[in-house]
């Protein structure tokens, strides 16, 4: 870690262990890592996202044990045997599938807070790409989790999202058949997705130990994008974070039991309580809510190759903004106009989610039009279309914004805003 | 503002994707709005209705439709329909006991390895009424009759879509213009507006041993209960256990941000 150690070891086996292996050191300096005092609670989905990675894991390897990843029964093992057998297991399924959304919340939220503080500016760009792989991750996670009930939606979400990789020159179809281990979505799938699902939490947790890393080295950024210049501006992680943290986290919970004990199966759909059957196609394939906006962005290009790119685009983007942002100002509080395009974009987006839920060819707002690029103008598609474009358009932006804006005084430093406010008394 | 913006997108987001339900392009009508008494956080079944509604389950839908999910002995499980808490063991209940002997399950004989039918034990799970998919189809005019167990949870609107399509399709009349194949029937609740099933109930088609008058509407609302708790037979320990969950989280929660408040009480933020 970048800040000095201020750990002592106090007794002879502390100091023998320090010589030898300062792991002692090691948790006491995360304790005392210098944290910028200003921090609000937008900065709380850090240790949100830990705990969830953490329920995450725990559920995860119970399920496990009482999972039978074969297409004959998977879905009686957990219909039956976790929902109904298994002591307590309607608890750790209902915590383990409400959990993911609860995750993508929390990340969706830790990201929005990323951005519009500028924390993915310099120093701190390799914190921001690792960020940007865990999310990757989660999502690759998260689809292979959905597809383990082997419902319906999870047979057919496998087979749409699959073949989308089939839809690249050359490449795609034989890694298609590497992905199924066959010709088709079957058992084979289901067996490698279900390895592949218990394997990659493990990665994850080892990227947010990277992602934990990038952070200690050049410290938080904070809500003014000012750097911390002396020990004023700073106080010890523990305990004036972890009980900050520590505080969210029981709000987050709450939320949290709410959906596991009283709306179980809101965030999922009805189809997934039908066992996959490929020879009956749901009338509605839609991913997981997290998914929603991604869908919308690949359902709105007419070509299929051209769809899968945009897909894998809109996510590259977030990759490429350390470098596609080019204000000198980190903090869009004093931003204002790239705050409101920020906004807009968060608008955009959820447009993009309420897009992937809908049938493409729905109408917006009743209204009868005529037909462009294969749909009405006054549809689904084409709103998922402008959306789309606002939504890459956001990072062009960006780009031309941060060399032509006038951004508004930043303070001195990042106790400056809080010395202005009334109620707070100045420390020491 | 940025705080009361995002707050209001992240509600809305999830809003509309996780609780909005199915597309909006569907010609389905909405069911019907029905009072149950497992609704709400405080929820329960009423296990007279449970046990009325079996009948109408053992009685006519059992004909057609599986329940394979669901043994026998979880008749007897807290919240269910015929629990009785002098038999914590449910296999032990002998009303469950009574029911499983009046199915006939396969088997194969330790002895000879013929396969055998002998009567159902309280281990035993719900028989199919047929071999085979292929044999349920080929006795429903191609149409397989779906299992019961999760009927409840696999159709948006739950057990209120039940009671419509059981309650209320014998009754209507199909729009002028539209065309029922044969063996089909009318149903305005599902997507298309046709299903296989004919309509299954009338009234007396059974006769409740509490003598509750078995009209349609009676026997619709039970059998719909009965299925809630089958596909969600966790329900009332679900909801018990979220009580204390709730009031600990609350507390613990309470006291974390008192903590917090001390902690921070003169650091300047």
């Amino acid at each position: 870690m970048s800040h000095p150690s201020t750990y002592e070891p106090k007794t002879g086996i502390e100091r023998w262990l320090d010589s030898r292996l300062p792991i002692v050191r090691f948790g006491a300096d995360l304790m005392s890592y210098p944290t910028p005092r200003n921090l609000n609670y937008w900065y709380t989905f850090g240790g949100i996202l830990s705990f969830c990675l953490a329920v995450q894991i725990i559920t995860g390897i119970v399920l496990a044990m009482h999972y039978d990843a074969s297409g004959a029964g998977a879905f009686m093992s957990v219909e039956r045997g976790i929902m109904r057998d298994v002591n307590y297991g309607w608890l750790i399924r209902g915590v383990h599938a409400n959990g993911a959304s609860m995750f993508f919340v929390a990340v969706y939220l830790h990201i929005m807070r990323g951005i519009y503080y500028g924390s993915y500016k310099a120093p701190r760009e390799v914190l921001w790409l690792l960020g940007c792989v865990i999310y990757v991750l989660m999502m690759a996670t998260a689809f292979m989790g959905y597809v383990l009930p082997w419902g319906q939606m999870s047979f057919w979400g496998a087979k749409v999202i699959t073949n989308l990789i089939g839809a690249l020159p050359l490449v795609g179809k034989p890694i298609t058949t590497l992905l199924w281990g066959g010709f088709s979505v079957d058992d084979p799938t289901l067996n490698r997705f279900f390895s592949l699902h218990y394997l990659l939490p493990f990665v994850i947790a080892a990227v947010v130990a990277l992602h934990i890393w990038a952070l200690h080295v050049p410290g938080n950024n904070n809500p003014t994008g000012v750097n911390v210049k002396s020990d004023n501006d700073t106080v010890a992680f523990h305990p004036f974070y972890t009980v900050k943290d520590g505080f969210a986290i029981g709000l987050f919970m709450i939320m949290f039991a709410v959906f596991v004990f009283y709306l179980p199966d809101a965030l999922g759909k009805a189809d997934n309580a039908i066992p996959a059957n490929p020879l009956v196609t749901p009338a509605h394939i839609v991913p997981e809510w997290y998914l929603l906006p991604f869908y919308a962005i690949l359902r709105a290009i007419p070509d299929k190759l051209l769809g899968v790119l945009a897909l894998a685009g809109s996510i590259g983007m977030l990759f490429a903004l350390p470098w596609l942002d080019t204000s000198k100002v980190k903090s869009m509080r004093y931003r204002p106009t790239a705050r409101l395009y920020f906004f807009i974009w968060i608008a955009a987006t959820c447009v993009l989610g309420w897009c992937g839920s809908q049938e493409p060819d729905g109408k917006l707002f009743g209204i009868e039009s005529f037909n462009f690029i294969d749909y009405p103008i006054m549809s689904v598609t084409w709103a998922s279309r402008i959306a789309a474009l606002y939504y890459f358009s956001f990072f062009g932006i960006m780009l031309f914004l941060g060399l032509s804006e006038t951004p508004l005084p930043v303070p001195d430093s990042l106790y400056t805003p809080v010395l202005k406010t009334p109620v707070a008394a100045p420390a020491e | 503002m940025f705080n009361k913006t995002v707050c209001l997108a992240a509600f809305a987001f999830i809003g509309a994707f996780g609780l909005a339900g199915p597309a909006a392009a569907d010609d389905a009508m909405a069911p019907m709005d029905v009072h149950w008494s497992f609704e709400g956080p405080f929820g329960h079944y009423d296990q007279e209705q449970l046990q009325r509604g079996y009948k109408v389950y053992r009685e006519v839908c059992s004909s057609c439709h599986a329940m394979n999910q669901i043994a026998f002995r979880n008749l007897g499980d807290p919240g269910a329909p015929f629990y009785d808490p002098k038999y914590p063991n449910s296999n032990d209940n002998p009303k469950v006991k009574a029911i499983a002997a009046d199915y006939k399950v396969s088997d194969v004989d330790g002895d000879s390895g013929d396969v055998i039918k002998r009567p159902a034990t309280s281990a035993d799970y719900f028989p199919s009424p047929y071999a085979n998919n292929a044999a349920a189809a080929n006795a429903n005019g191609g149409a397989v009759p779906p299992d019961m167990s999760l009927l409840v949870k696999a159709r948006e609107g739950g057990a209120a879509y039940i009671y419509s399509v059981v309650a209320k399709d014998g009754v209507m009349t199909p729009p002028h213009g539209m065309i029922v194949p044969a063996g089909r029937y009318y149903d305005p609740y599902k997507s298309g507006g046709v299903i296989a099933m004919p309509p299954p109930l009338v009234a007396g088609k059974v006769t409740y041993d509490d003598k509750t008058p078995a009209s349609v509407d009676q026997e619709a609302r039970d059998v719909s209960a009965f299925l809630q708790w089958a596909a969600d037979p966790k329900m009332e320990e679900r909801k018990q256990t979220g009580l204390a969950v709730m009031i600990f989280l609350i507390v613990f929660t309470g006291l974390l941000y008192a903590s917090y408040r001390k902690i921070w009480s003169d650091v300047g933020h």
